[in-house]
């Protein structure tokens, strides 16, 4: 049974005026458990849109989501969302221990052991010795780490991803993209990620669907086979790899100007 | 900073020694500018005694309910305004209108409805502070980011605990705000409602010391007055460190960048 299943959604935003645009026009797909799968697309083509709808935080104008095979309708136990705006999601007042254990927290896990899990949460992710730091002390790569280790408490079996390195450094990225493949690997959580980063998703990605211009769209799937574990250096080296960035390219490039 | 609070604590002592010559050289009538050495030596006995702790205390206790009452009723309020668009269009209209009557104009009404009573003064203070602390609170809960709500959703919070988890502790450094601002206005609202209608509290104190033409006592009062605001703004500085420790310094950082 998929995770995942998106049935004929579509998304019409009423305007100021009162005109209607459409964001999101008419997709329909399928996320299996464990899969680590993206949607690409130039930006304001409703990505965004499209995974708040997917999180319940807004409802769709028509169509189904169903998640672990139940009619979306609120935002769906098992599932968390984690932004692109890292300075805005996490909580100021708590240290970065207590931001991750707010995970545990909405599980209703309060014990002792709370802590110890997420202390080794922590340092799974690369932030060992900043558990008492506040998160605004940290830079903007080790805030984002805080967010994956927060969301990851909770044990989603769907953890959503908009755009998460978005704002980060070309190397911070890099770094981040490595990290939260490992974690992956180790948790086995089904990851849906939303990026306008071609490479990126090629890195990450067992499947990436390409997202037209508005009213967005699925204007193609493709299968991604690259060895696993992979490797900043020797993937992204690999000739297909290349070949599959240029289609994608122009894929997007021609599905062109609106 | 500790070197301007030292040079601060110069600057009163100057002032201080400026009133005490002037008055010592009769350059303005004594009777009605005695030298502080009087007022001081006034003062200490005042304290000793216990008279002056004792009107203090008999102030304190109507502002303190007062205020307290004000941020029970009107945090709350605040914050169902920022959050509940029902709640805010229920409640604009009265608050508006409330807002700007002058909070002493209350003290004729207070006194109809609880006569000399500590009730009369304890409202018209608890009316007086309610306006800082709840708009406040309103604006805090109404620019909580929507970012952070969303995320307490995805994590699966009940409204409740979005609001206990999240919404109070991202709204509390304004929220802070207004208790702050409402401090002095609840010290200038017991002296005030004491002056119209007491028989005991400092604002009484000073007003029946000036009309015995006890002057100096007079200048005691107000001295004690004077002490006990900046005491308040102290404890409630040293409370705010206490109680969010996290807001000093992630203001103390901004600061610095």
């Amino acid at each position: 049974m998929p995770i995942l299943e998106v049935q004929n959604l579509s998304k019409t935003y009423r305007q100021m005026g009162g005109e209607t645009t459409l964001a999101i026009g008419d997709i329909s797909c399928k996320v299996e458990p464990g899969e680590f799968v993206s949607f690409v697309g130039p930006s304001g083509c409703g990505k965004t849109t499209l995974l708040m709808s997917i999180a319940g935080l807004i409802a769709p104008s028509t169509g189904k989501i169903i998640v672990h095979g139940k009619e979306v309708s609120g935002p769906p136990a098992n599932l968390i969302l984690v932004f692109q705006e890292f300075n805005k999601s996490l909580f100021a007042w708590r240290s970065v221990l207590g931001n991750v254990r707010f995970g545990l927290e909405a599980r209703g896990n309060h014990s002792r052991e709370s802590a110890n899990k997420a202390r080794s949460l922590i340092e799974l992710v690369g932030l060992k010795g900043f558990e008492n730091h506040y998160p605004w002390e940290l830079s903007g790569g080790m805030q984002q780490r805080v967010a994956i280790a927060r969301a990851l408490a909770y044990e989603p079996e769907l953890l959503l991803m908009d755009e998460p390195f978005g704002s980060l450094d070309a190397l911070t990225r890099l770094e981040l993209e490595d990290t939260l493949l490992k974690l992956w690997e180790e948790l086995g959580t089904t990851i849906l990620f939303i990026t306008h980063d071609i490479e990126e998703a090629i890195y990450l990605s067992d499947r990436i669907w390409l997202l037209s211009r508005r009213p967005s769209q699925i204007v193609e799937e493709l299968a991604i086979d690259f060895a696993r574990p992979r490797d900043q250096i020797t993937t992204r080296a690999e000739a297909r790899f290349m070949g599959i960035r240029n289609r994608i390219y122009q894929r997007i490039n021609s599905e062109g100007a609106p | 900073m500790r070197e301007s609070r030292f040079n601060g604590v110069l600057f009163l002592i100057g002032l201080l020694l400026v009133w005490e010559l002037v008055a010592q050289a009769e350059l303005i009538n004594p009777l009605i500018v005695p030298p502080l050495s009087r007022i001081l030596r006034i003062f200490a006995e005042l304290f000793w005694s216990g008279h002056i702790p004792l009107q203090i205390l008999a102030s304190m206790k109507r502002a303190l309910l007062g205020y307290f009452l004000a941020a029970a009723v009107f945090i709350p309020l605040g914050i169902s305004m920022g959050l509940s668009q029902t709640v805010y269009r229920l409640f604009e209209v009265v608050v508006e209108m409330l807002r700007p009557v002058p909070p002493p104009v209350m003290i004729p009404v207070a006194l109809l409805f609880f006569g000399l009573e500590d009730e009369m003064k304890i409202f018209v203070i608890f009316f007086s502070c309610a306006w800082p602390i709840l708009l406040n609170a309103l604006d805090g809960a109404r620019n909580v980011d929507r970012v952070l709500l969303n995320t307490a959703r995805t994590f699966g919070l009940p409204q409740r605990k979005i609001i206990w988890n999240v919404i109070l502790p991202a709204s509390s450094p304004q929220i802070m705000t207004g208790l702050k601002v409402s401090l002095p206005i609840m010290l200038i609202l017991v002296v005030i409602s004491e002056m119209v209608g007491s028989t005991d509290g400092i604002g009484y104190f000073i007003l029946d010391s000036q009309r015995r033409f006890r002057i100096a006592q007079m200048y005691a009062g107000m001295f004690a007055l004077a002490i006990l605001g900046y005491t308040l703004n102290q404890v409630f500085s040293l409370l705010y460190k206490l109680v969010m420790p996290w807001h000093v310094a992630l203001m103390r950082l901004r600061d610095g960048s």
